[in-house]
């Protein structure tokens, strides 16, 4: 066996991969990029002992088809890449959401636009991952900043996927996917692992997009009797094309409404440093490690910061940060771009709280100066 | 497990009429893939029809087995992904010409490559048809289009040599006109393990037809038996004969093993001597 025990030294891109093993992923498409195809690399030395099957498509708009076409035959599927891939994939990854697929995108985030500054960090694929699809929709993101937590966000981006019946997306970037950690994975019986519900109803009867109380229909797979009409064209509880405008607002709200219903559900932050603080930051992934050292460096110049870390990224955790708003002097959002979750930051701000930014676009972990930089110009 | 089902039993009649043009040969081929499904026996639970994008996209609205309909030039990989997840599964993917060979190009020649086991089978009617007539990578060179109008400055794909080329167990030509034939390579196609990829010439009347067929859509129709000739008559032909002919018939019948089955052979529990290592 070579699934790791005890304490390990891992890479975030390895301990990515086990986090899907051990959330019951058995099938992964994907296309070589870096800094994300160590993930592959690992799936497809061990998919198969699992049972799980590994392909190399011939590029990422087919990866991202292929695991919407095995979660639809009923295997928990998954694909990762980085920037560029990422873009390919927008196109099915609306069809995804809009055909109530369940499966998880795996961004590891580098420089760009284009081939960028390859393949530095960044963490600049925040609002692609937004509003990347064309069309509204609404979309679960994750950001891991540990390797350890790399591994169990993966399990809880495969866990929100069944639950919701939706495409997640874990946002990663370089330095996470890239960094070795010591991490210890838990014996795979003591985690929660959670499955898509099945129909109920006896396959005469089963209409595959009619919604349970939660707004989200159970899943029946391809090749069970109870027949699954997955249709990319605005559909009604069969799943056949109707063309009804109320039918397709019908459609739209519940999509919505299955997901931003259930945000309390959703969302995860940690909060870090003093519980009252003339200034607090807010980030998330690799950033949000720095925004840490930079809460004990300010410390040391009789600044009280703390740190707000956002966990979840999407759906945009409205009341955390509005409550922080309102509670704290000024806020910082650092993050690895030129500005993207700041916007919905300010947003919330329902306070008027002046909101600075500290920005490293850099091609590199954001540099702590650059945080403080932000707080003293906040503290002027 | 097999079943005794009429046609009727895979085709959703009460979705009828169906949304083609009058003359156009889609339903034809319909009838024989739901035909061949009852001929086979098969389930239809055991059936994923995947489309793509176009007017034969649109078949899967009148199929009672399981379906998929994705995004355009993408059936082939939604397909790979779906035979995959459940290999049991006989999954056929319809396409149209443009959907197939120029969006969804490159899907297609890694299918055929790989020798995964689907059935494509394409409708070329050698224009995009839904979007209004415009030329697509089977078009004719010099034929007129929408975007076109002084005649298509490329050549035309011949689907079927690119199918035999990226390694395709079977392929095979017919069209709307020849029924019977059209029945029997879709049936032979969902028999044969590994990709098999059925050409069927179209009739557009509403669009290629009209601009560049003479006559009612029944001569359209006719016209399909007129370009066309048997694999015996074509060698019969004179080398200034063979390039106004589309050639009909079984092209390549072969037995590479599929995707799957070399991946099970190579992959069966995970490779011992490659594990273990890395972390």
């Amino acid at each position: 066996m070579s699934r790791p025990e005890g304490i390990q030294l891992m890479e975030g891109n390895h301990a990515c991969a086990w986090g899907a093993i051990d959330a019951g992923a058995r099938f992964f498409a994907g296309y070589p990029i870096t800094p994300s195809s160590e993930i592959a690399e690992v799936c497809a030395r061990e998919l198969p002992a699992y049972g799980g099957i590994f392909i190399q498509m011939e590029d990422e708009i087919g990866s991202i088809a292929a695991i919407i076409g095995a979660s639809l035959s009923g295997k928990k599927s998954f694909t990762a890449t980085s920037g560029p891939g990422f873009s390919l994939m927008q196109e099915n990854l609306g069809v995804g959401i809009y055909q109530e697929v369940p499966c998880v995108i795996v961004d590891i985030q580098r420089v760009g636009p284009a081939t960028g500054l390859a393949t530095q960090p960044a963490q600049a694929d925040v609002m692609q991952a937004r509003w990347g699809t064309h069309g509204d929709h609404s979309i679960i993101a994750l950001s891991p900043a540990t390797v350890q937590e790399m591994y169990y966000l993966t399990i809880r981006a495969f866990n929100l996927s069944e639950r919701f019946r939706t495409p997640v997306i874990i946002l990663g970037d370089q330095v996470i996917g890239q960094t070795y950690e010591n991490i210890k994975l838990p014996d795979p019986s003591s985690l929660d692992i959670i499955e898509r519900i099945k129909p109920f109803v006896s396959p005469e009867d089963y209409f595959p997009y009619q919604p349970d109380k939660n707004g989200v229909p159970p899943m029946a797979a391809y090749g069970d009797r109870h027949i699954v009409h997955a249709s990319s064209t605005c559909h009604d509880e069969t799943g056949y094309s109707n063309f009804k405008t109320q039918t397709n607002r019908a459609l739209l709200t519940r999509l919505k409404d299955k997901i931003y219903n259930y945000t309390d559900e959703i969302v995860d932050v940690e909060h870090f440093g003093p519980d009252h603080a003339e200034v607090t930051l807010i980030s998330y992934g690799a950033s949000s490690r720095v925004c840490k050292y930079v809460v004990g460096e300010a410390e040391k110049e009789g600044i009280r910061v703390n740190l707000l870390r956002l966990i979840s990224i999407w759906p945009f955790p409205d009341r955390i940060v509005r409550e922080a708003l309102g509670k704290t002097g000024a806020v910082v959002v650092a993050e690895m771009n030129q500005g993207q979750l700041i916007g919905e930051v300010n947003r919330v701000n329902a306070t008027n709280t002046p909101v600075y930014l500290a920005s490293g676009i850099d091609g590199a972990l954001i540099d702590p100066d650059i945080i403080m930089a932000a707080i003293r110009e906040a503290l002027k | 497990m097999a079943v005794n089902l009429g046609y009727k039993e895979y085709f959703k009649s009460d979705a009828l009429p169906l949304m083609w043009c009058a003359g156009c040969g889609n339903g034809i081929i319909l009838r024989a893939i739901t035909e061949a499904l009852s001929d086979l026996h098969i389930p239809p639970h055991q059936v994923v029809i995947s489309t793509g994008i176009g007017c034969w996209g649109k078949a899967d609205d009148y199929m009672k087995t399981h379906a998929f309909h994705g995004s355009h030039g993408r059936a082939l990989a939604f397909g790979t992904g779906i035979k995959l997840g459940n290999p049991d599964l006989h999954v056929i993917a319809l396409m149209g010409d443009g959907d197939a060979l120029a969006i969804g190009g490159n899907h297609f020649i890694h299918a055929a490559r790989r020798n995964i086991d689907i059935t494509a089978i394409i409708s070329n009617n050698f224009n995009y048809g839904m979007t209004g007539g415009q030329y697509s990578p089977t078009t004719p060179l010099s034929s007129s289009t929408t975007t076109s109008p002084a005649g298509v400055a490329e050549p035309g794909f011949d689907v079927c040599a690119l199918s035999e080329t990226c390694g395709a167990n079977y392929v095979a030509r017919t069209t709307a006109y020849h029924v019977t034939q059209l029945k029997r390579f879709i049936t032979a196609a969902l028999l044969k393990q590994g990709f098999s990829m059925v050409e069927v010439i179209n009739t557009c009347p509403t669009h290629f037809g009209r601009r560049n067929i003479p006559g009612d859509t029944v001569s359209m129709m006719k016209y399909l038996k007129d370009i066309t000739v048997s694999k015996a008559g074509y060698e019969k032909l004179d080398e200034a004969d063979k390039e106004k002919y589309l050639v009909t018939g079984e092209l390549v019948n072969r037995e590479r093993p599929d995707y799957l089955s070399v991946y099970r052979e190579m992959n069966p529990g995970g490779p011992e001597t490659d594990r273990g290592e890395g972390h």
